[in-house]
């Protein structure tokens, strides 16, 4: 009997998560690659000027297509400043450029501002009471150095078919 | 070319002596005129009705930042009373702070047609006239508050009346305000820092001026501009048991500042001010006190801030009074300081017969009301929302015209309020005439409205018109019948045009806003000390501070010439 | 040149920007910070959308004004429960017709609180909320606490205009205090530096530590205002900060539940909380209750993480019970210029804030049920209309995947992610630089915007784009109810 619970649980944990990665980490198999962070989206001042130069301009795209990371947890992943990572949640995934977060350790929190992008991935859960979950909510981050990050406009597309 | 003739009723027009006689009341463009061509002119038949002028309420918080917080922050007080949409009207909710159309709307049911609005903070004058040009079918204006003004506090410390009197003229103009609002005066300041004054002789600290000096330095300055209406004052000590001693401690300081024939003070909400005892255990009526004083003296106006037990929302300029009730309650409180002027505060209140100290307050209401010999003194208010919504007055009404009503609730409260209330042993009743004083007349003529609360020819054609025949329906005795027609008008008429028919709204109109332009005698050098100051003193430009012209929807500036 | 401008951007509203205009075009602006001059010497740039717009056949074409009028209002006219959304980047004038449209057509009103500060009117109205104009700050605070937001990035001019490096009537700018500490700092740097060429090989201390833990708050043993900020990571606002407090992500409410306990003179059992020491804690808590004036600014990080409202409101109560001890206020640092006053507007003409469902006839509100973002994700709006926001960038994908399902009107100035998603487009005119008219400030204080020049030709104001919708609705309505009549 105990050994079917225990198989039963290991097949639903490897069900919600989808991830043959994620089976392959926790028997401890691949190299630790795949990051398990916390994901905070939010404003930067160049978020706020890149906006008013209007959504689709590149002062926009350069500052809201990137993701803040801890130095530390970037040596561990392989990845240098401006390289490209793929960031998921259970709500998708999305490319983004890596940068090293300048003014602390912050480990095990990524910080993507606010845009289209952030919001490829962020959970939607409003707990009833109509407000999403833009900050604290878990999130995977790993290499994607041959991976492009994509346009506002294809970015659009993809999603929204638009 | 609107002609109207009211045909054949029974006209309560107390500023002109006419009492109950059956008479017509003709209209042309929105006037009271002698007469009318009886063929060309629109006839109501009145006969068998009461009419009066449209009435007027002295002192209601409808409209600005306070009470529009209050709306935001009660959810719970709006989803009991929701209003739908009709062709005619717009949607909205009341209960106790009612959106602005709906405001509009159950005013003029009850034949209402002029409100004031009376705590404005300055700072946010643009926000009270925005809401007050969404409130239709009443004329309105507002009162900025000036007692905690710095700019007061400095030239009143400094004895200097004449700079006062013309920075208090610059905000009238600045604010479109009506009249100088005083709230707790030094206490509002003291706030600031979290404390309070506790006696008209408590020295404001940082500024070194005492509240005594601000309401008699005001109500001088208030002279001086020749305002149609006197100081319009908060006591300090509002709401704290014994507060009566400073109370009147207040009124006699005023005496000083006394003329003849012109009140130079009005006491709101006196309720609030006339608690004796040490605590609220032993909280009891000062209304006898306090109605002796009055009844000996006529330099004062005051209105009752009648209780009605529901479940209410308090909203007052009294930052720190507001904090005392949230200690005591330990209810939602919000608190509004506002930068070099005033402070706010918010909480829910239910006041409960079966309370010994709200009983008793709504005691001490009708006490003052029916102690206070001459009705030209003493209005009928509940200080909205603050001792309860302004669609309950048909209750005071009756309250206050039969003493079989009053009564009735009185068996309801508390035990030791029945025993301490002096109503038992008052058997007066106002008459119809009286309370028209009290309701329109009396209000009118205290705020120096010279065409409202009255139908002499010239005056605003706001006529009221309630399904009462004063020679069929005894009041007193058939109250709950006196009360569903004072609630429900049977014809609302503003500026000549019909707007309530039997309590249903049928016509829309805006309304105007009032304000006073005061013109002193000499050039006002006061935009030049102003502009220096400014940014010293608040945190926006001097340009953007005043409200200007395209803020009021319908402008109605009365001219006042100042003797400064 | 032209004086007293108000800045269409933040909930600062900063009133002071001096704006020179030469043929029609703004050259130069003084006293606006990054985010301001970016705004009005880039509004004109590339994506300003210059025609009314319809999808037709999967690509926005460009339609005369009537034609998109007419579009707009028949999907609005025969929506059974469409949104109205935004508002929040637009005047009073124009929310003022957006209440009247929205009871018109029966839909849902809200504005962009949703994915704001909606948790923290939440809070509100739970518990009240004790604050003031930000003038009362500037006189007279001496602790000035930035919890979950990060004024440095998102209102740039806030300290200097209102918290800790301006003067008041009673507090003086740390403006100087705060240079000397950046220099010094900015000296050790040069030192520590010097000596690493030196000594290459050696281990040295880093002048920016390499990991931030909590230090003891000596820092807030000083004269003059205090400057605390409260973050999961050291901001841009942290830097500038006397103490810094970095709290673990979405324990906020842990720790400000530990320091009412301490603000009420009670023991805590535990060594720390959220990861900052109790024994600092307490130090923190000291300066709290022994200054003359606190007050706390609080952003996203209070509303969007665990616990949503309930961080508001239990931040609140802190708030409150430190007026037992002192005089203690809090603040929502609001994010558009205008969402204020969309929320105030809101509640004066139908009782609530925002999340206001007119399909019954009067108005309602449910956050949860009636708040735009959980319509959408539960799929039941069939119409949108957005103005003055962009949801296509600040709302989670599911919710923009349904917005797209069904007819979307939008109004704005920019060609932003909305209008590229959008099925009906409407250039309106910027408020603020070409349109005139009423917002509110983060504190609720009312300011006018002003007009410095004319739109482009054919560019009407948002208020003129929705009068006119809300006339092409009740025409088409009535003319419905008439062929109804007659077919009877």
């Amino acid at each position: 009997m105990p050994i079917d619970v225990e198989f039963y649980i290991f097949l639903k944990l490897i069900l919600k998560y989808n991830s043959l990665n994620f089976l392959l980490i926790r028997s401890g198999i691949m190299m630790q690659q795949k990051l398990h962070v916390t994901l905070l989206t939010g404003r930067t001042i160049e978020q706020g000027v890149g906006k008013e130069y209007g959504k689709s301009s590149p002062e926009y795209y350069e500052a809201c297509s990137m993701v803040y990371m801890d130095a530390d947890d970037m040596k561990k992943m392989g990845v240098k400043n401006g390289t490209h990572v793929l960031v998921t949640t259970p709500n998708g995934s999305v490319v983004l450029r890596a940068v090293k977060y300048p003014r602390s350790a912050i480990p095990g929190l990524i910080y993507i501002p606010y845009g289209p992008w952030a919001n490829a991935i962020v959970s939607d859960a409003t707990t009833s009471i109509g407000t999403p979950s833009f900050k604290g909510t878990p999130a995977e981050v790993e290499p994607a150095p041959d991976k492009p990050v994509l346009s506002m406009q294809a970015l659009l597309k993809k999603e929204f078919g638009r | 070319m609107t002609e109207m003739l009211i045909k054949n009723s029974f006209v309560f027009d107390p500023l002109n002596g006419i009492n109950g006689e059956k008479m017509d009341i003709a209209i042309k463009d929105g006037k009271i005129i002698e007469s009318v061509n009886d063929r060309s002119a629109k006839i109501i038949d009145a006969t068998g009705l009461t009419v009066m002028p449209g009435a007027v309420d002295i002192h209601t918080h409808i409209a600005g930042g306070e009470v529009n917080t209050g709306r935001m922050i009660r959810p719970e007080d709006h989803i009991k009373d929701v209003v739908r949409k009709t062709a005619l009207t717009r949607s909205g909710t009341g209960y106790s702070i009612p959106s602005t159309f709906v405001t509009g709307y159950r005013y003029s049911k009850m034949g209402y047609t002029t409100v004031m609005n009376p705590s404005m903070a300055p700072l946010g004058a643009k926000h009270t006239h925005e809401e007050l040009n969404d409130i239709p079918l009443l004329d309105k204006a507002s009162y900025p508050l000036l007692g905690d003004w710095w700019f007061v506090l400095e030239y009143l410390q400094k004895g200097d009346l004449d700079g006062c009197a013309r920075h208090v003229a610059w905000m009238m103009e600045t604010t479109k305000g009506y009249a100088i609002k005083i709230v707790n005066p030094g206490g509002l300041e003291s706030w600031g820092f979290g404390r309070n004054v506790h006696s008209i002789d408590d020295p404001v600290p940082n500024f070194g001026i005492t509240p005594r000096e601000i309401i008699c330095g005001l109500a001088k300055v208030n002279k001086m501009l020749n305002l149609p209406h006197s100081i319009h004052l908060h006591t300090n000590n509002l709401g704290i048991p014994g507060n009566y001693v400073t109370t009147l401690e207040t009124m006699k300081a005023l005496e000083s500042v006394a003329t003849e024939g012109k009140p130079v003070c009005h006491i709101t909400h006196l309720q609030f001010s006339s608690f004796a005892g040490d605590n609220w255990g032993n909280m009891r009526s000062a209304a006898e006190e306090i109605s002796k004083y009055i009844n000996a003296h006529n330099h004062m106006t005051f209105d009752m801030g009648q209780i009605i037990f529901t479940d209410t929302t308090t909203m007052t300029a009294d930052g720190p009074f507001e904090y005392t009730l949230y200690q005591l309650s330990g209810h939602k409180w919000v608190n509004s300081d506002v930068e070099t002027e005033t402070s706010g505060g918010i909480i829910p209140m239910r006041y409960k017969r079966k309370s010994a100290v709200n009983a008793t307050q709504w005691s001490i209401g009708l006490e003052l009301a029916l102690l206070v010999k001459d009705p030209w003194k003493m209005f009928m208010t509940t200080d909205h929302p603050n001792a309860g919504p302004f669609f309950k007055y048909p209750k005071i009404i009756a309250w206050l015209t039969s003493r079989k009503a009053r009564m009735a609730t009185l068996k309801k409260c508390h035990k030791k309020a029945q025993r301490k209330s002096l109503l038992p042993s008052i058997n007066r009743e106002l008459s119809l005439y009286e309370l028209a004083i009290v309701t329109r007349a009396g209000q009118a003529k205290a705020l120096g409205l010279k065409d409202k609360g009255h139908l002499g020819v010239g005056a605003d054609a706001d006529v009221a018109i309630y399904n009462i025949n004063p020679e069929k329906l005894d009041i007193a005795q058939k109250y709950k019948t006196a009360r569903r027609a004072f609630g429900n008008a049977a014809y609302t008429i503003k500026d000549g045009i019909v707007v309530v028919k039997d309590g249903e709204v049928v016509q829309h109109v805006d309304g105007k806003t009032m304000w006073l332009d005061v013109e002193a005698s000499e050039e006002l050098k006061v935009d030049e000390d102003m502009k220096r100051k400014f940014k010293q003193y608040w945190t926006v430009e001097y340009e953007n501070y005043p409200v200007f012209d395209h803020y009021v929807k319908i402008s109605d500036p009365i001219t006042v010439k100042a003797s400064v | 040149m032209i004086n007293a401008v108000t800045c269409p951007i933040c909930g600062c509203l900063c009133d002071d920007i001096e704006v020179t205009v030469v043929n029609n075009e703004v050259v130069k602006i003084k006293n606006g910070c990054a985010v301001c001059e970016a705004k009005y010497l880039g509004y004109k740039s590339a994506h300003r959308i210059k025609q009314p717009l319809i999808r037709k056949d999967g690509k926005l074409v460009p339609v005369s004004m009537d034609e998109a009028i007419h579009k707009a209002g028949e999907i609005l006219a025969d929506a059974n429960y469409p949104i109205l959304y935004g508002w929040s980047s637009t005047n009073c004038e124009a929310q003022r017709v957006g209440v009247e449209l929205a009871e018109e057509v029966g839909g849902v009103l809200d504005n962009t609180a949703v994915v704001c500060h909606g948790p923290s009117l939440l809070g509100t109205q739970e518990v009240g909320i004790p604050t003031s104009t930000l003038g009362q700050i500037r006189h007279r605070a001496d602790v000035i606490i930035y919890w979950g937001c990060d004024p440095w990035s998102a209102h740039p001019r806030h300290l200097e205009r209102y918290t800790s490096f301006t003067e008041g009537r009673f507090e003086d700018s740390e403006w100087k205090a705060y240079l000397n500490k950046v220099k010094a700092s900015a000296g050790r740097k040069k030192l520590l530096s010097a000596q690493r060429r030196k000594e290459p090989k050696k281990q040295h201390a880093t002048a920016a530590e390499s990991v931030v833990f909590n230090k003891p708050p000596e820092t807030l043993q000083k004269e003059g205002r205090k400057l605390i900020v409260v973050d999961v990571r050291k901001s841009m606002s942290a830097e500038m900060a006397d103490y810094f407090i970095q709290v673990q992500p979405n324990k906020d409410y842990e720790l400000m539940q530990a320091m009412r306990a301490l603000v009420r003179d009670e023991e805590l059992d535990v060594d720390q909380v959220a990861g900052v020491p109790v024994k600092y804690l307490r130090e923190v808590v000291d300066v709290l209750v022994n200054c003359n004036f606190g007050v706390i600014f609080f952003g996203m990080g209070l509303t969007h993480s665990a616990g949503k409202f309930r961080n508001i409101e239990v931040a609140i109560t802190l708030t409150r019970d430190l007026n037992m001890r002192t005089k203690f206020l809090i603040m929502p640092m609001r994010g558009h210029f205008n969402v204020s006053g969309a929320n105030i507007v809101f509640a004066w003409q139908s009782g609530y804030p925002f999340g206001v469902d007119f399909s019954l006839g009067y108005p309602r509100y449910n956050p949860g049920e009636t708040t735009s973002m959980d319509i959408l994700l539960r799929g039941e709006s069939d119409a949108a209309l957005v103005i003055a926001s962009d949801p296509g960038a600040t709302f989670p994908k599911r919710a923009i995947q349904s917005l797209v399902k069904h007819p979307l009107i939008v109004i704005d100035p920019h060609m932003n992610a909305t209008a590229m998603l959008g099925d009906v487009v409407f250039p309106s005119a910027f408020v603020g630089i070409e349109e005139e008219g009423t917002a509110y400030r983060m504190d609720n204080v009312p300011l006018p915007l002003k007009k410095v020049v004319e739109p482009p030709k054919g560019v009407l104001s948002d208020e003129a784009i929705l009068k006119r919708i809300l006339k092409e609705v009740r025409l088409i309505k009535s003319q419905k109810t008439n062929q109804k009549t007659e077919a009877a």
